[in-house]
């Protein structure tokens, strides 16, 4: 048996809502609030990065794991906000956890996929025997531009998992990986701000993707939906996975408990497994989940995980990611959040 | 501002509390020092400080060294880990006007300063409220 040992979750605690962005650009924000379904945001402090935030999140994990991070064979990063554009932001978080030096490490990029794609690669390495544990994170401080649409949803948050064959809290049933070649989104060397396609985002994009991966999952692994206690699918808005799950023929039940992106935003990287790591705290053994991510560029990787006797135990030993989601929050007016995220132009 | 090097040999300490334990007498010395100030001894263990702790005094610094003037004005406070080790460091993500003494803190990892737009990124820790 292979699959995650350990998960964690890290949110900032900083927030902007709907109405407070749109109030500087004379949008309107019922619109934003029903068309996307989005309340709010999460916003990371000045002295946070993708890096930071990998590190908290990674240090959770660790702690439901209760393994010696020297016994991580692999640490894989996803961002498309890492803040180097040359140097690893596995290295550091590899030397933060105590993993360096007999561990490989790698950054991976691909919209808002990055994140599942090193858990793809670590269940791999574990299951082939090559490496005792592997250390898969998600995580984003992404930025939209002022004013643009995703200026409303684009968050930070962090997610990690910890992949071994013992003590296992979620067994890997299945796996599969939905790919084409798709410009819908995207952001040049040394632009700042992401573009997209606008409406060419979704049919073509988002849905194409998700639908064809989860349905080639769910045929591969011999599962209907009926089979599945929960699902979590990537989270841009509040709207597309809500609709992409009813196409699929699964209940809202199945989807809320790994939907916070109403609270939280899209945190890219972090979205669908952050969606894991809250489902995974309310689940029960038995439950079967399952989990597709969407990256932009475009491809989607699936998952279905089995939960354990063991997440009983270890779901207690981390911080439950609604907590990050729902306590300690501090409001920022638009000047603050311009200034915690870099958009004014100060004197050099 | 520190060179890279020197910011380098800092790293198990800043990135993960990373103490001397003496070898003779068991002193715990942060950050690690060549000679225990106990017994002079030269021999130490590594050994990782807690996380958790609590404020023993702070104060605001509204006038900072040039590489921390963006985050002025902040607060730095000396923690007493629960491991009864004090070890200086900022509290961030905290009103001022809610940090007192004895506030329980525990350690998060984060961003201390940039050289600048171009230069190197160092991380280390900060304490955060419990
Ligand atoms: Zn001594």
């Amino acid at each position: 048996m292979h699959g995650i040992v350990g998960y964690g979750a890290y949110i900032p605690r900083n927030r902007i809502k709907v109405e407070e962005i749109a109030k500087v650009w004379g949008a309107d924000a019922p619109s934003y609030k029903k068309g996307l379904m989005l309340e709010e945001k999460s916003v990371p402090s000045p002295d946070q990065d993708t890096i930071t935030m990998s590190v908290e999140a990674s240090k959770n994990a660790l702690r439901r794991a209760k393994i010696n991070p020297a016994d991580i064979g692999a640490v894989y990063v996803g961002s498309e906000s890492h803040p180097y554009a040359v140097k690893p932001s596995g290295t550091v978080l590899a030397e933060a956890i105590g993993a360096t030096p007999d561990v490989h490490t790698a950054d991976l990029e691909f919209a808002c996929k990055a994140g599942t794609e090193g858990l793809f690669l670590v269940l791999g390495l574990v299951k082939a025997g090559e490496i005792k544990y592997g250390l898969a994170v998600g995580a984003d401080t992404s930025q939209g531009a002022p004013g643009d649409a995703l200026e409303y949803s684009a968050a930070a948050g962090a997610a990690a998992f910890i992949v071994g064959k013992e003590n296992v809290l979620a067994e890997t049933i299945e796996t599969y990986s939905y790919t084409t070649d798709m410009p819908d989104f995207w952001r040049r060397e040394y632009q700042y701000y992401p573009r997209h396609g606008g409406r060419f985002t979704g049919e073509p994009a988002y849905f194409k993707h998700i639908i064809g991966a989860a349905k080639g999952l769910m045929a591969k692994a011999k599962i209907k939906p009926i089979d599945l206690n929960y699902v979590i699918f990537h989270q841009p808005n509040g709207k597309f996975p809500l609709r992409v799950g009813e196409i699929l023929g699964f209940r809202k039940e199945q989807i809320l408990p790994g939907w916070l992106v109403s609270k939280l935003g899209n945190t890219y990287s972090g979205s669908s497994p952050l969606g894991l790591t809250a489902t995974l705290d309310i689940s029960k053994p038995g439950d079967m989940i399952m989990i597709v991510s969407y990256g932009s560029g475009a491809g989607s990787d699936g998952f279905i995980f089995k939960v354990t006797r063991r997440i009983q135990e270890a779901r207690d030993l981390a911080p439950k990611t609604r907590d990050f989601l729902d306590k300690n929050k501090n409001y920022l007016e638009y000047g603050v959040y311009a200034k915690f995220r870099g958009k004014i132009r100060k004197a050099e | 501002m520190p060179t890279p090097s020197r910011a380098w040999r800092e790293f198990p300490q800043r990135y993960r509390l990373e103490a001397g334990k003496c070898k003779k007498c068991g002193a715990v010395s942060f950050p690690p020092r060549l000679v225990c100030p106990v017994c002079g001894w030269r021999e130490f263990t590594k050994t990782k400080l807690a996380e958790n702790g609590k404020v023993l005094t702070y104060t605001i610094i509204r006038v900072p060294p040039h590489q921390f003037a963006d985050q002025a004005p902040y607060a730095v406070a000396i923690v007493e880990l629960s491991d009864g080790v004090k070890v200086t460091g900022q509290v961030v993500d905290c009103d001022f006007d809610k940090i007192k003494i004895g506030l329980r803190v525990k350690f998060e990892f984060r961003k201390m300063y940039s050289e600048g737009e171009a230069g190197v990124i160092y991380y280390g820790y900060k304490f955060v409220p419990a």
